[in-house]
């Protein structure tokens, strides 16, 4: 049943049993419209203030080429998540598994990547306090950072939890829908990083 | 008749006890708490409201200072936006909903209590700022750089952390409300069938999902500003970036505010008239029209910030175009009471009252969008008295009108005539008389946010009406409160239909079993039940079926799986709302912060890890 068919009401559902990964799936779109607005907003700050560095240093701390390959590690996350949610359709349950750790350890090395990045940006110069950009760029990739940190803890708990039977489809957390909210973190950052790292003034 | 025996003749609706009502995931329980928790905001704002009259009574008073002034007004209005209007509103969604669409429950019966939960605990965080270092005093739309100064005081910190926390709230309980609209309607309700309070929910649920993320961003950024020394909008920062982040939920939330309402009222109209709604497809669409331009107006409220004349034009063009589907709506709300026969029953007093009121604020509103008469008004008493007509003569007679209309569905026994008579009365003239006289105050020049004025500028006389009229409006509701609680035990009993009501919670049990419908119906028509009671002869009237079905007094005869109550969404709640305390309380609250933290993340844990009802615990 596509979000389509529920919305125009095509398909008669039984209302006793409602398709309860259906319904999951339409309250993480409707959530992750959201969470567009949030980061758009953070965005359009950044846009504000790219060139408010004041006396700080701004944009030419940025060390592209690390950033860009962890931002491939972060791309490459995208790709084992779809291939843990194969495996999980599948019913592959311990190949599910592989893939999900592949995934939170790659989103872990991202996580690595940003605080390296922070702590050697700090050292020179720009701090939250230092200028509206350095606000605006803490703020923005850092509320992403928090993102990839909450998707991790979801994969790390669906790893723990999925050989006991705890988690299945009726569930809150099943692995299509943290699938989609990793995707979702995923596209974002691929915005953040061409906005912030490559469109410099 | 005695109170026991007529006691017994009241459907049984589950287990009672405070414990029941902590864990519940009954929409039903979950709107009654709202309703309670925001009628009792609303008698503290009014408290709160009470007090500025008495200080503005008459020329250089001093019954308030300066300071105390400032909390009271911020908190006046951060209390009946947050605290009642937005709540009252999430109230009837959650009652009402499920049962107009036919269903059980709302999607997500757990994540439903605890946008309860996380919106009262969030309340109580900004209201016990009173005793813990001062309320906020900067506005309740918090403009910087005055709130992002005195970062030694907590008070703006408890506005940025408790609106955010009443912000994740609010989405929890719009995507819940989406979810359940767009995947829960019984079999044949189709979208075109829904009833339009069903249809203005959906809509005030994607505003607050689409506006309040820029609003929780703009909330950070103020806390950042304030205590991480970051530069969104002071020292280099630009405060203008504040009024953008603000009014582009701000505004928004206008219409959140005030389109429940309207698809309330657009329920009690047609039910007194006796008529179906005039025009449903008009408005239903012109209330969607309404949430996609009140994304397009906010910069009418920054006309004096100088954003040059390219930007006012376009923002005073779309101001004037938004007023047009609301218009179509007053003509589709007339049309509909045209040629009925009304029934001037308390409900539909407030009712017409919230037509009325609201005629009077939407023409003062687009007086608004003409710049340069809005740039004489701006920051006086003639924009106060604007938006009051909206949003009390709008918002809260159209609750009230509600309120006396499923009453005796939430309770099972009716609301006194009498009573309700006396109160809309008193309300009305003590309503004109508070907000009419405002207009011409700030026409003559009064600013809003002043704690006192001089002597001499013939304000005197104005001010003094408009006090006695605020505590003609308090005397009302007085009124109203003693007659919830004395109908609530001794009001007659009311019966499934006491209206003869069109859409299907009047084919349930007043107050429902919780489970809704013993069976779940099906779905033939716009106002099924109405169809089901009546057909026309004919010359089009309505004439009762003679075999028409009884409203279904009976039980399910059989087992009906409802969602276990769960004690988690409390549970993760408190451990956020701790959380917030700590950041109100930095640097020494990071403890309390991990703390909350912790809490949380073990409700959540709870939460996904414990069965979701008795079918899967077996």
């Amino acid at each position: 049943m596509t979000v389509g068919e529920i919305i125009t009401g095509a398909v008669p559902h039984d209302a006793d049993h409602h398709d309860v990964s259906a319904i999951r799936k339409v309250a993480v779109w409707v959530f992750l419209a959201s969470e567009c607005m949030f980061f758009g907003a953070m965005i359009s700050t950044f846009l504000l203030y790219r060139s408010s560095g004041g006396d700080g240093p701004a944009a030419e701390i940025f060390n592209i080429g690390f950033t860009s390959a962890s931002s491939f590690v972060l791309l490459m996350s995208s790709l084992t998540m779809v291939l843990a949610h194969h495996s999980y359709e599948r019913r592959d349950l311990r190949q599910t598994r592989v893939w999900l750790t592949g995934t939170a350890l790659l989103g872990i090395t991202f996580l690595s990547g940003q605080i390296f990045e922070f702590t050697e940006f700090v050292h020179g110069g720009l701090t939250v306090s230092s200028s509206p950009f350095g606000s605006a760029f803490y703020m923005l990739t850092g509320f992403h950072g928090a993102h990839v940190a909450v998707g991790v803890l979801m994969l790390l708990a669906m790893v723990f939890l999925l050989p006991e039977g705890r988690l299945h489809r009726r569930r809150g957390l099943n692995v299509e829908l943290v699938g989609l909210y990793w995707h979702f973190v995923d596209i974002v950052w691929i915005v953040i990083f061409t906005v912030v790292y490559l469109l410099q003034v | 008749m005695t109170m026991t025996a007529d006691q017994e003749l009241l459907p049984r609706t589950g287990p009672t006890g405070i414990w029941s009502w902590i864990t519940t995931v009954d929409h039903k329980r979950i709107g009654i708490m709202y309703a309670v928790t925001a009628f009792s905001a609303f008698f503290i704002a009014g408290l709160e409201a009470l007090l500025i009259r008495v200080q503005l009574i008459g020329p250089n008073q001093d019954f308030l200072s300066a300071d105390a002034y400032n909390q009271l007004f911020t908190m006046h209005g951060l209390t009946m936006v947050f605290g009642v209007v937005m709540p009252i509103g999430a109230a009837f969604m959650n009652y009402l909903i499920p049962i107009m669409i036919g269903a059980r429950d709302v999607a997500f019966p757990r994540l439903n209590a605890f946008s309860y939960w996380l919106f009262a605990f969030s309340i109580l965080l900004m209201m016990s700022s009173f005793v813990l270092g001062g309320a906020p005093d900067g506005g309740w739309f918090g403009y910087a750089p005055l709130s992002t100064e005195l970062r030694e005081v907590v008070r703006m910190d408890f506005f940025s952390v408790g609106a955010q926390l009443l912000g994740v709230a609010s989405i929890a309980a719009s995507v819940n409300f989406i979810t359940t609209i767009f995947t829960m309607r019984a079999p044949g309700m189709t979208m075109l069938r829904m009833p339009v309070f069903v249809w203005m929910s959906l809509v005030t649920s994607f505003l607050l999902v689409f506006s309040l993320p820029i609003f929780g961003v703009g909330l950070f950024q103020l806390f950042f500003d304030r205590n991480l020394g970051a530069h969104f909008f002071s020292s280099g920062g630009d405060p203008l970036l504040w009024q953008h982040m603000f009014w582009l939920f701000g505004h928004p939330e206008v219409y959140v505010l005030i389109l429940p309402a309207m698809g309330i009222v657009s329920e009690v109209l047609p039910t007194f008239a006796r008529k179906p709604l005039f025009g449903y497809p008009f408005v239903v669409f012109s209330g969607i029209a309404i949430g996609f331009m009140g994304f397009g107006v906010w910069v009418h409220h920054m006309y004096t910030a100088g954003l040059g004349p390219l930007a006012e034009a376009g923002f005073g063009v779309a101001t004037l175009m938004i007023a047009v589907p609301t218009g179509v709506k007053i003509f589709n709300w007339i049309g509909t009471i045209w040629g009925g026969r009304v029934r001037f029953e308390p409900p539909m007093l407030f009712a017409i009252g919230f037509i009325a009121m609201f005629v009077i604020g939407g023409l003062s509103g687009v007086t608004h969008s003409v710049v340069p008469a809005d740039t004489q008004q701006h920051d006086t008493y003639y924009v106060v008295g604007h938006f009051h007509y909206v949003l009390f003569g709008g918002a809260i007679f159209g609750f009230v009108a509600g309120a006396y209309y499923w009453f005796p569905k939430w309770t099972g026994r009716m609301l006194n005539r009498t009573l309700g008579f006396w109160h809309f009365w008193l309300m009305l003239i003590g309503f004109n008389l508070t907000f009419a006289p405002m207009h011409i105050l700030g026409l003559n020049g009064m600013p809003r946010r002043t704690y006192t004025y001089p002597d001499g500028l013939g304000w005197g006389f104005w001010n003094a009406m408009v006090s006695i009229g605020a505590f003609i409006i308090g005397i009302s509701f007085l009124i109203f409160l003693y007659n919830v609680v004395r109908s609530v035990r001794r009001g007659p009993i009311a019966g499934p239909d006491p209206w003869d009501g069109r859409t299907l919670e009047w084919s349930i049990p007043s107050p429902p079993p919780t489970y809704n419908f013993a069976e779940i119906p099906h779905v033939t028509a716009l106002d099924d039940y109405w169809h089901q009671k009546y057909t026309t002869d004919e010359e089009g009237r309505s004439v009762r079926i003679p075999d028409a079905p009884e409203p279904a007094v009976s039980v399910a005869d059989h087992e009906v799986h409802m969602p276990s109550p769960s004690f988690y969404p409390f549970v993760a709640a408190a451990g956020l709302v701790t959380m917030g305390y700590g950041f109100v309380f930095l640097p020494g609250g990071l403890v309390a912060a991990a703390i909350g933290a912790l809490i949380t993340l073990g409700g959540l844990f709870g939460w996904s890890l414990e069965p979701i009802d008795g079918e899967e615990a077996t």
